[in-house]
């Protein structure tokens, strides 16, 4: 892409493209993805600290989580996604028999299978490694093929979609089965499908919900939904969260009350305000302005993710790189739209804000493999 | 690998990838400003609706108690008083399992079944959730420690200190000043439910009833920051509550305890009153009961036993209604002096019996050897208790005058100041008969009344009252508990609320007491039966280091059926009541008292010896009359203060009376 000639006769504007390998990029690390990813993480551990009450244990936790998991990016943006590529299938069939060794020999805790105690590894959810290997996989699986699909494709791929998802919906983790799904239907999305097919797979899917909502939604799920609608119908119980997290939000006004003056969180009237509900905290102490720069942050990460899926230089990298951003969105959009009462309540932390080690970790190495296709073999492809 | 196939057209498939990434950003951005919109709502314009919604959330409006105020008696010596207690509180919200959070205390603390069956009622009709319920009160320091070290193991447990009413002398004053207990649901509704909002518990009896309002004091508030789980987290605003004011009685605590012994083992009362006050300086009601137990909440037990109904502890005998029995021939004396019907010098001739249309009244005298008392004047009739010559003098007098006389020295009428549940016992007349039981007058009540049987009742308090009027010549003062409120206050004048008795020749008040004196002092004399009734059992070997004067009274409680030949196989519950009223010394009266011992039998014998005792305490010191008790130089005093206290000053106190007067009626508490 690069043209020596014609970027020195452009004169000062053509420097920062002539200019020889930064240090970063050396390294493979793209420094606007970066700059974003430190201060959305730096912000998040400041409302942790608040919403924590300054727990200085839980807080060292989560800093020593984020370092390891800045170390993990930059490894994983060491990768050539060539490699990962051609690894992409056994890394699918190896989280596929870890959902299944799961089912078998998962640890319960709070009445799902979700974790595995491996020897010689901390304990971990295989849904996890799903997570980065899935939408890969259907990247890969695609990448031979031409595009748009050809509907043979898409329905193998679909099967290869639904596989993982199943297996973690049994667990049952609906939430994380959802999102693993929408990562792959995401591929197959960028990949081209048809309009007409995903809007008849929707009208489909609309049309049998009720069926869905009589045979198969279990009544804590009918719970939720009822409650998004009407949660003054059991202000104490089922609606106590979403009350209370928005009238955090809302009483913090425009400037909020002021970082550690959140009145609705340090009283223990907001449940669950470290993990899901974090961003009641924030925008009850940081206001509307504090929520425009959360909001600013994510949308230039996840512009950044878009720039980077577009500027790939294979069907492979742009796919991956494309699921991964929208994914993101989808993470960002889901928690917030959810706490601030727009969407039913789905355990889904805030990325890279809520407490917990292992979500900021997958997420990390999600953007390390985008900074890897950001700054692998550019000049390779044309 | 792309090389594999062919067929694949690079150019294309970017441009397919971009577009849609391009739909995929546009709908992301999209969505971010659906969020960005849901937030401007709920901040913006929503803003106001969510801020009361969070302070209402936390904060929390609650009352603070005032402390009640203490009760002295006019030494200073405290008799109501506020002490720290521990009491071990539990919120089921916190606690989980009640049973299991039970047990866990159980194998710390004592924990007896009834204070578990107790705790399971509170925890039934408790109101607000998150509130803590009482399990065990006053724990002592060892159990305060055993559940702190244990703590872990007990969430919601928790040990709170408050205030609590304690009365340091048990007992002695259980009936005169009351007792705290919890406020019942007819108490609620008439009660300021502001300034009652917080206070659990409110004076049942006596002066902790009558003053409530003094005690009780103005309640404050606090404006709090609450959790979620109702602990407090700040105080943001704070009124402070006006405490209740102290208040000072007129009893003594010595004299008090000094009558409690005197009386000893007889079921009975004794009411002492200060003749230049009307203060009540002692009112006993025996047995009594420890007003402490109420407080805390009594057992089923120990309320059964307090509803014995013999024994019926609960029961203040000092304001309730007896047959006085000869006690009242004094003041039907001075009547019949004061009205003409007998001058001094008149005698009746006295052969053991009365006979009134036919039909014979015995004197007490027929029944030991079948004689009376021969002639007898007034002072004779008096000292000897002869009933011979009162019958005489009713047939002559008429029930409706000795009413009239009665009726001023306090008789059938409740004139104390702070006593509202004091009976106003029974002083009958044809008008009173007419209207309480639809029946004429028959001759023969008239002689039963002329020596206080028949319809007559007094309490005790009654009595003692006309010894004190008798005691210091008709001034009126109305009986009181309440000296003063506060430490520091006024002593209530409780003068010229009633008029002082005036009779026609003041020397009379002279002969009466005389005769009173000579009913304790009046030795063995050569003629038959000319000595004071109670000289045997009070001054006989013993001379009274003071005069003192005295009548004694033995009411008879039912006519005594044939079947029981001697005295002895009488059942103590149809034996006669004994009484004595009493005042000393004479010539500078400091104290007058009543004495009464249910089925004692002998006024003089059994009543008699109680009260010189009372009076030797109050009186003497290393055997001897106090300096200040001595005649005449309190005497003039005593002259100046009654031309100073002359000029009475009603109104004064009116306006802090409490209004409430609704004490429960003793038959409620007798239940």
């Amino acid at each position: 892409m690069s043209s020596p000639d014609f970027v020195r006769h452009l004169g000062f504007i053509g420097q920062g493209l002539g200019r020889r390998k930064s240090v970063w990029e050396y390294f493979h690390i793209d420094l606007p993805l970066l700059v974003s990813l430190v201060i959305l993480l730096g912000f998040g551990l400041m409302v942790l600290y608040s919403a924590t009450d300054g727990n200085l244990v839980l807080m060292r936790r989560q800093f020593a989580f984020i370092i390891v998991a800045i170390i993990a990016m930059g490894l994983v943006a060491q990768v050539d996604m060539r490699i990962l590529k051609r690894w992409s299938g056994w890394m699918y069939l190896g989280g596929l028999a870890l959902l299944v060794a799961v089912i078998f020999f998962g640890s319960t805790g709070g009445g799902a299978k979700r974790w595995l105690d491996l020897p010689l590894l901390p304990r971990f959810q295989p849904s996890e490694i799903m997570k980065v290997a899935l939408p890969m996989t259907i990247a890969a699986y695609f990448s031979p093929r031409a595009l748009p699909p050809r509907f043979k494709h898409v329905f193998w791929s679909f099967i290869l979609v639904m596989l993982p998802a199943a297996l973690i919906a049994v667990e049952p983790d609906l939430g994380t089965a959802l999102l693993i799904a929408v990562s792959g239907i995401f591929v197959l999305l960028l990949a081209g499908i048809r309009w007409k097919l995903v809007f008849s797979i929707l009208g489909a899917g609309i049309l049998s919900s009720p069926a869905l909502w009589i045979f198969y939604m279990s009544d804590y799920q009918k719970q939720r939904i009822k409650t998004l609608l009407n949660p003054q119908s059991d202000p104490l119980g089922a609606g106590w969260n979403i009350i209370q997290s928005q009238t955090a939000i809302g009483s913090g006004g425009v400037y909020g009350k002021g970082w550690l003056n959140g009145v609705q969180s340090r009283l223990d009237f907001l449940p669950e305000g470290q993990t899901d509900f974090i961003v009641a905290v924030l925008a009850e102490e940081f206001g509307l302005v504090g929520m425009l720069f959360l909001l600013v942050l994510y949308a230039s990460i996840i512009g950044r993710g878009m720039y980077i899926a577009a500027m790939a230089q294979d069907t492979f990298s742009r796919l991956l790189a494309g699921s991964i951003i929208l994914t993101f969105f989808v993470y960002v959009f889901v928690n917030i739209g959810m706490v601030s009462g727009i969407l039913p309540v789905v355990g889904v932390p805030l990325p890279m804000v809520s407490l917990g080690g292992t979500s900021i970790l997958t997420l990390m190495v999600g953007f390390g493999i985008l900074m890897s296709i950001h700054t692998h073999n550019k000049t390779l492809i044309p | 690998m792309a090389e594999k196939i062919t067929l694949q057209d690079h150019q294309l498939e970017r441009q397919i990838v971009l577009s849609r990434i391009l739909v995929g950003g546009t709908i992301a951005f999209l969505l971010i400003l659906v969020l960005l919109a849901r937030l401007f709502y709920l901040q913006v314009n929503q803003f106001d609706y969510y801020t009361t919604k969070s302070d209402s959330n936390r904060i929390r409006i609650q009352p603070i108690v005032p402390t009640r105020g203490l009760i002295y008696d006019r030494n200073g010596i405290l008799l109501a008083e506020n002490v720290p207690s521990f009491t071990l509180s539990l919120v089921k919200e916190q606690a989980g399992d009640i049973d299991q959070a039970l047990e866990t205390i159980r194998s710390l603390i004592n924990l007896t079944d009834d204070e578990v069956d107790k705790f399971r009622t509170r925890l039934k009709t408790r109101g607000v959730p998150y509130s803590a319920v009482p399990v065990r009160y006053d724990l002592n320091e060892e159990e305060i420690a055993r559940i702190a070290v244990n703590q872990f193991r007990l969430p919601g447990v928790s040990v709170d200190a408050e205030l609590v009413r304690h009365y340091p002398q048990g007992d002695a004053f259980a009936h005169v000043v009351g007792y705290l207990g919890s406020i019942t649901e007819d108490e609620i509704k008439i009660l300021d439910p502001v300034n009652y909002n917080g206070t659990h518990q409110i004076g049942k009896m006596g002066m902790e009833n009558f003053y409530e309002s003094i005690l009780h004091g103005q309640v404050g508030y606090e404006t709090v920051e609450k959790n979620s789980f109702g602990r407090i987290m700040k105080v943001l605003e704070r009124t402070d509550p006006v405490p209740g004011q102290d208040i000072v009685l007129n009893l003594d605590s010595a004299l008090q305890q000094a009558a409690i012994e005197a009386l000893g083992d007889y079921r009975g009362s004794v009411v002492a009153l200060d003749p230049e006050s009307g203060g009540i300086l002692a009112m006993v009601s025996k047995p009594a009961f420890d007003p402490n137990l109420f407080v805390r909440g009594i057992s089923r037990k120990q309320y059964a036993e307090l509803n014995d109904p013999v024994r019926t502890p609960l029961f203040n005998r000092s304001v309730a209604k007896y047959a006085p029995g000869s006690t009242v021939k004094p003041f039907i004396g001075l009547a019949a002096l004061n009205e003409g019907f007998r001058t001094t010098e008149d005698t009746v001739y006295d052969p053991g019996y009365y006979t009134l249309d036919k039909h014979r009244h015995y004197d007490w005298t027929w029944w030991s050897n079948k004689s009376g008392h021969g002639t007898v004047d007034l002072q004779r009739a008096i000292y000897q208790s002869c009933n011979v010559y009162f019958w005489d003098l009713a047939a002559d007098m008429g029930i409706d005058r000795i009413h009239d006389f009665l009726f001023r020295f306090g008789f059938g009428r409740n004139v104390s100041f702070d006593l509202p549940s004091a009976s106003t016992g029974t002083l009958p007349s044809r008008e009173w008969k007419r209207a309480a039981l639809g029946e004429p007058w028959y001759p023969g009540e008239t002689l039963n009344s002329f020596v206080g049987q028949g319809y007559t009742e007094a309490t005790p308090l009654q009595l003692a009252t006309a010894a004190m009027l008798m005691s210091n010549k008709g001034k009126w003062y109305r009986p009181a508990v309440l000296k003063q409120i506060g430490v520091e206050g006024t002593p209530i004048d409780q003068r010229g609320f009633l008029p002082d008795i005036e009779i026609k020749n003041p020397e009379h008040w002279d002969f009466i007491a005389r005769a009173m004196e000579m009913v304790v002092n009046r030795g063995y004399g050569t003629e038959y039966r000319t000595y004071g009734t109670a000289f045997p059992y009070i001054a006989d070997g013993n001379p009274v280091k003071y005069r003192m004067a005295g009548k004694s009274g033995t009411a008879q409680v039912v006519a005594i059926p044939d079947e029981y030949d001697r005295a002895d196989e009488v059942p103590e519950k149809y034996r006669e009541h004994a009484w004595f009223i009493s005042f000393a010394p004479i010539d500078n009266p400091k104290i007058a008292l009543a004495v009464f011992v249910e089925h004692g039998e002998g006024g003089s014998a059994v009543a008699g010896p109680i009260a010189r005792q009372i009076l030797d305490a109050y009186l003497l010191e290393d055997g001897e009359l106090k300096p200040e008790y001595r005649y005449p130089q309190i005497s003039e005093e005593l002259h100046e203060e009654g031309e100073a206290h002359d000029e009475p000053v009603p109104g004064d106190f009116a306006d802090v009376l409490p209004v409430r007067q609704n004490e429960l009626p003793l038959a409620a508490i007798n239940q």
